[in-house]
C-alpha cells in the first residue's frame, strides 16, 4: 500500500515539475568551468565591428557569428590560449582587449611598475636628505 | 636640477608627436594577418550556374585575382559596382565574389539590377568562410597572386583612388 | 534671427575676452591700477555674451529651428522639451559653447568671489582664464560654429537626439563633467600667475585650495553619474569600460586628488612647492587632451563626436601653445624654495608625499595605456587593443598598496612619528578589520578568493580607520580642536572611497551573468532567485515603439516585478534596450532584452551584482565630503596681517 502511495506522490511531483517551463541556456554547457571559461574568453575578446564592446556584451551580427565560434571551441575542449590564437591568426591582435606579452609590449606591462620604482626612489631620496640636513 | 625640470616638457612634446602623426591615422581599420599567406581552404556552392560545380581556392590560381566579400543587404556595396564594372574589363585581373550572409534569390536579383562582374560567385550564407578570412565589414576586396597568396586587403567601397593608391603597386 | 543673434553675441563675447587679456597686461607692465582693475568689467560682459549666445542656441532648439544644421542633426518635433535643452550639449558645437560658458563662469566666480586673494595674483589668474577663453571661442567660430545654417531642408521633423542619450542621467552627467574638467582651468591659472609673478610664497596655496576642491567635487559627481547612467542606460551591466574618453575624466581627476593633498603640504608645511606648481598644470593639461580625443578621431570611443581633422589639428595646435607653454615656464621659473623641514620617514607629510607618488603613477599608466595603441600604430608596427583586462590588473595592482597607505596615513601625525605607535593607536582597526569582512562572506556562504580577501580587508581597514578618527576628535577636550566642516569633509570623502573600493571588489568578484533564450511563461534559476519571464506587450511612446516584458522575481518572501523594454526609435531606427533593475542595498539584480529568437522566444541577459550600488555610494559620499570641506570658513575669514 504504501510503495503504490509513494509511487502516485512521485508522479504527481514529476508531473507537477513539468508544469513549470524552463529556459534554456543560449550556449547551454555540461561543465560550470567550460561555462566560466566561455564567459571569460568573451569578455577579453574585442568586437571589431563595435569596438567599444567586448564580444559578451556586442549586438552586431559578427559578433554573434564569433561567440558561435568561440562557444563551438569551448566545447570542443579547446584552451584559452589555442582559442586566441585561432581569432589572432584571422583577426590579428587588435582582436583581444589584453596585450599579448611580447617585445612590443614591454614597455606596457613593465611601464607602471617601472614609474613605481622611480616613485618610490624619489621619496627614498626626499626623506634620506632630511637626515643629512640634520 | 633644471634638466629634471624639462622632463615634463620633452614628454608632452613626443606626445603631441604622436598625436599629430594620428590624425592622419584611422583607428578603426584593422590590419589583416593574412598578408603573405595562402588563401585558406573554402568548398562553397556557386550562386550562379549549375550545381555541378563549387567555388574552391583552384578556380583563383594561374592568373591575378581579385575577390569581392558583398552582399544585397550592403549599401555601400553599391556604391563600388561602378568601379568593379570597369575593373572587370581590364586584361589580367579576374574578379570573383563571395556573397556574404545573404539570401541567394535577393542575391541573384540584385546583379541584374546592379551588374554582375564577376567570374564566378561563391555562397557564404552563415558566413563561415568569411571569418576564416578574418572578414569584419563589407565589402571587403582581397588581392591575389597567381599561387593564390593574399598581397593586400581593402575593407570598405573600392574606387579607381583606392585602386591606384593600394592595388596597383603591388601589380607591378 | 536669433542664430544671428547667438553669433554676435559669440564675436562680442570673444571681443571681451581680448580686453580681458591686452587692457590688464598693459596694466600690469606700466603698473597702472586702474587698467588692471578692469579686468572685472570685462569678465562681466565676457560671461553676459557667452550667456546670450548660449540662450540664443537653447531657443533655437525650443523653437525647433531646423534651419540651423546643428538644430537638425540632434533634435526633432516630438522630442520632449527639457531632452530639448539637453541636446543642445548633445554634438560637437553645442558642447563646446557649453565649455565655453561654464568657463567664462568659474572666470567670473575668481572675479567676484575672491576678495582675500592678493590683487596682483588676481588679475594675472583673470587674465590667463580671459586668453584660454579667447582661444576656445576662436575655435568655435572657426571650425564649430553652432549656428550654421541650411535652408534646402524646410518640410523636416529633424534627425533626433541619438536615443542612448534621451535619458536622465544626459541631464546632469556632461554638465557636472564640464564644471570639473574647466574648473581645474582656475588651478592652472593660479599656477601660472605665481610663476608669472615670480613670488612662489604659500598664501596662493591656501587660496587655491577651495576653488580645486570645488572642480573635484563637481568632477567626482560627474564621473559618478556617468558611471551610474552607463550602468543603467547601455544594457550590458558595466559602469566602467576604461574608453579613452573615460580615461580622459579619471586622469584629471586622479591628478586634483593629488593636487588637494598637496596643496595642504605647501599652506602648512611649505613644502613641495614646485611640484604642486607641477600638478596644477597637469590637471588642466589632462583636460584638454582628454578634449582632444574625443573630438579629433585619434582615438576610437564610444563618447567620440563627430570626427573632422581640422577640428583635430586645431585643438592640437591649441594644446602645444598652452600645455607646452606652461611647462616651458615652469622649466625656467619655478625655482626650488629652500625646504628647511624636510619629512620624516613616517610623518603625515611623508604619507601624502607616497599618496601623491601612487596618483601620478596611476594617472601616468592610464595615459599609457590609453596612448599605447597610437603610439604602435603610428610607428607603423601594427594595430593592438589594450582595454579593461589590461587596465584591470595594472590597477588593482597600484590600489592595493594605496589602500593599505590610506589606513596608515590616516593617523600618522604630522612632522614625526612612529610606526609602532600608529600601529597601536590603530590596534582594534586592524583586528576587527579583518575579522569582519571574512566573517561577512562566509556568512553569505561566498567563496573566500585570496584577491578579494584582501582588498575587501584593505578597504575595510580604511573604513574603520575614518571612523576611529572621527571617535579620537569627540574624545578630546572642548579646548581642543573641535569637529568642523574641513575635518568632517575630510573624514567623509575617505570614507567614501573606502566604500567605492568594496563595491568595486564585491561586483567585480561575486557578479554572475547568464544569456538565456526566454519565451513568456518560463521559469529561471539564477543566482539563488527564481525568475520568471510573465510576458510581453507591444508599446508606444512620444518618439518610438517597442515591446516591454515584465518579470517576477522570488526568493521566499521577497517578490517584485520588473519591466524591460526593447525600443525603435522612429527617427533613427536604431533598436534601444531599456533594462530593468530590481534595487537593494547589498545587490541588484539586472535584467535586459536582447533581440528577439523566434516568433516568441527573446534572449535575455540576466545579472547579479552585488555591492554595485555601493560604488555609486561612495562616489557620492566623496562629493559630500568635498562639499563639507568646502564649507569651512577658514577658507572665507581675512588673514591676519
Amino acid at each position: 500500500m504504501e510503495n503504490v502511495m509513494s509511487r502516485v506522490f512521485l508522479t504527481l511531483c514529476a508531473l507537477l515539475l513539468c508544469t513549470v517551463v524552463w529556459a534554456s541556456a543560449r550556449y547551454p554547457f555540461d561543465h560550470p568551468a567550460q561555462q566560466a571559461q566561455f564567459q571569460a574568453l568573451l569578455h577579453d575578446l574585442r568586437c571589431p565591428v563595435c569596438q567599444n564592446q567586448d564580444l559578451a556584451d556586442s549586438h552586431a551580427e559578427l559578433a554573434a557569428d564569433l561567440r558561435g565560434e568561440v562557444y563551438r571551441m569551448v566545447l570542443a575542449h579547446q584552451s584559452d590560449q589555442e582559442i586566441i590564437q585561432h581569432l589572432t591568426e584571422r583577426y590579428g591582435d587588435f582582436i583581444v582587449f589584453k596585450p599579448p606579452v611580447k617585445l612590443l609590449t614591454s614597455v606596457l606591462w613593465l611601464g607602471p611598475a617601472l614609474l613605481l620604482l622611480i616613485g618610490l626612489g624619489i621619496f627614498a631620496m626626499t626623506c634620506i636628505r632630511r637626515v643629512h640636513h640634520d | 636640477m633644471k634638466i629634471i625640470r624639462l622632463l615634463p616638457v620633452l614628454i608632452f612634446c613626443v606626445l603631441v608627436t604622436f598625436f599629430w602623426y594620428g590624425l592622419a591615422l584611422d583607428p578603426q581599420k584593422i590590419p589583416t594577418p593574412k598578408i603573405g599567406q595562402l588563401l585558406p581552404n573554402f568548398d562553397l556552392p556557386m550562386l550562379l550556374g549549375g550545381s555541378s560545380q563549387r567555388f574552391t581556392p583552384d578556380l583563383l590560381r594561374n592568373h591575378r585575382s581579385v575577390l569581392v566579400v558583398w552582399a544585397s543587404w550592403c549599401d555601400a556595396c553599391r556604391e563600388e559596382q561602378a568601379f568593379l564594372l570597369t575593373l572587370a574589363q581590364q586584361k589580367g585581373i579576374k574578379l570573383y565574389g563571395i556573397n556574404y550572409k545573404d539570401d541567394p534569390a535577393k542575391a541573384q536579383q540584385w546583379l541584374v539590377d546592379w551588374g554582375n562582374p564577376y567570374q564566378a560567385i561563391g555562397l557564404d550564407s552563415k558566413g563561415k568562410m568569411a571569418l576564416d578570412l578574418g572578414v569584419y565589414g563589407t565589402p571587403e576586396t582581397y588581392l591575389l597572386d597567381r599561387q593564390g597568396k593574399i598581397l593586400h586587403r581593402y575593407a570598405g567601397s573600392l574606387t579607381a583612388e583606392v585602386w591606384r593608391r593600394e592595388f596597383l603597386t603591388l601589380l607591378m | 534671427m536669433m542664430a544671428e543673434l547667438g553669433v554676435y553675441a559669440l564675436v562680442w563675447a570673444l571681443l571681451f575676452s581680448l580686453l580681458l587679456v591686452l587692457v590688464p597686461v598693459w596694466g600690469i607692465y606700466t603698473k597702472n591700477a586702474t587698467w588692471m582693475n578692469a579686468a572685472t568689467t570685462y569678465v562681466t560682459g565676457q560671461l553676459i555674451f557667452i550667456g546670450l549666445a548660449y540662450g540664443c542656441l537653447c531657443g533655437c532648439f525650443l523653437q525647433n529651428d531646423f534651419t540651423v544644421v546643428y538644430v537638425l542633426a540632434n533634435s526633432s518635433l516630438h522630442l520632449p522639451w527639457f531632452y530639448k535643452l539637453c541636446a543642445v550639449w548633445g554634438g560637437h558645437e553645442g558642447s563646446m559653447l557649453l565649455w565655453v560658458l561654464i568657463l567664462a563662469f568659474w572666470t567670473s566666480a575668481v572675479a567676484w568671489a575672491s576678495p582675500h586673494l592678493d590683487r596682483d595674483i588676481r588679475v594675472r589668474v583673470l587674465v590667463v582664464l580671459g586668453a584660454l577663453s579667447a582661444g576656445f571661442i576662436v575655435f568655435i567660430l572657426m571650425t564649430s560654429n553652432p549656428f550654421v545654417r541650411q535652408f534646402v531642408l524646410t518640410q523636416t521633423e529633424g534627425r533626433d537626439l541619438n536615443p542612448l542619450l534621451q535619458d536622465i542621467g544626459f541631464l546632469f552627467h556632461p554638465p557636472m563633467l564640464y564644471m570639473g574638467y574647466v574648473g581645474f582651468a582656475v588651478a592652472f591659472a593660479f599656477a601660472i600667475a605665481v610663476l608669472w609673478l615670480g613670488r612662489l610664497e604659500t598664501k596662493w596655496a591656501k587660496s587655491l585650495r577651495p576653488w580645486t576642491m570645488a572642480a573635484w567635487c563637481c568632477l567626482t559627481l560627474g564621473i559618478t553619474l556617468g558611471s551610474w547612467w552607463a550602468y543603467r542606460e547601455l544594457g550590458w551591466g558595466g559602469w566602467w569600460f576604461w574608453d579613452p574618453v573615460e580615461n580622459a575624466s579619471f586622469m584629471p581627476w586622479l591628478v586634483g586628488t593629488a593636487l588637494i593633498h598637496a596643496l595642504i603640504l605647501v599652506e602648512k608645511r611649505n613644502q613641495f612647492v614646485a611640484w604642486t606648481l607641477l600638478l596644477a598644470i597637469t590637471g588642466f593639461s589632462l583636460s584638454l587632451v582628454g578634449t582632444f580625443l574625443v573630438r579629433s578621431g585619434v582615438l576610437t570611443s564610444v563618447h567620440a563626436f563627430a570626427v573632422d581633422p581640422l577640428r583635430g589639428l586645431y585643438i592640437l595646435m591649441f594644446l602645444g601653445v598652452v600645455i607646452g607653454g606652461s611647462l616651458l615656464l615652469f622649466a625656467w621659473r619655478a625655482q626650488t624654495v629652500v625646504q628647511h623641514r624636510l619629512p620624516d620617514w613616517v610623518s603625515r607629510e611623508s604619507a601624502m608625499l607616497l599618496n601623491n607618488i601612487f596618483l601620478v603613477v596611476m594617472m601616468l599608466t592610464v595615459l599609457l595605456g590609453t596612448v599605447y595603441p597610437l603610439v604602435i600604430d603610428g610607428l607603423g608596427l601594427g594595430k593592438l587593443s589594450v582595454g579593461a583586462p589590461y587596465f584591470n590588473q595594472v590597477f588593482t595592482a597600484l590600489s592595493t598598496p594605496l589602500l593599505l597607505l590610506m589606513a596608515f596615513g590616516l593617523h600618522v601625525n604630522w612632522q614625526r612619528d612612529s610606526f609602532l605607535g600608529v600601529l597601536r593607536k590603530l590596534g582594534w582597526v586592524f583586528g576587527l578589520g579583518l575579522l569582519c569582512p571574512l566573517l561577512c562572506l562566509v556568512s553569505v556562504h561566498y567563496p573566500l578568493y585570496p584577491m578579494t580577501c584582501l582588498g575587501a580587508v584593505l578597504a575595510t581597514w580604511v573604513m574603520f580607520s575614518t571612523l576611529e578618527k572621527v571617535r579620537q576628535r569627540l574624545l578630546l577636550s572642548k579646548t581642543a580642536k573641535k569637529i568642523n566642516g574641513a575635518f568632517l569633509g575630510m573624514v567623509i570623502a575617505h570614507f567614501g572611497f573606502s566604500v567605492t573600493a568594496l563595491g568595486i571588489i564585491i561586483s567585480n568578484s561575486y557578479g554572475i551573468e547568464d544569456d538565456l533564450k526566454m519565451t513568456p511563461g518560463e521559469h529561471t534559476l539564477f543566482a539563488g532567485y527564481d525568475i520568471q519571464f510573465l510576458q510581453e506587450a507591444s508599446i508606444r511612446g512620444p518618439n518610438y515603439h517597442g515591446t516591454r516584458s515584465s518579470f517576477l522575481i522570488t526568493q521566499g518572501q521577497h517578490q517584485a516585478t520588473i519591466y524591460p523594454e526593447k525600443r525603435i526609435y522612429d527617427v533613427g531606427k536604431m533598436p534601444m534596450t531599456e533594462s530593468a533593475i530590481d534595487v537593494n542595498p547589498v545587490r541588484d539584480i539586472y535584467i535586459a532584452m536582447g533581440e528577439p529568437l523566434d516568433a516568441t522566444a527573446w534572449s535575455i541577459r540576466l545579472y547579479y551584482k552585488p555591492f554595485v550600488r555601493w560604488i555609486w555610494a561612495g562616489g557620492l559620499m566623496m562629493f559630500i565630503g568635498g562639499c563639507f570641506g568646502l564649507s569651512d570658513r577658514r577658507f572665507y575669514r581675512k588673514e591676519a596681517a
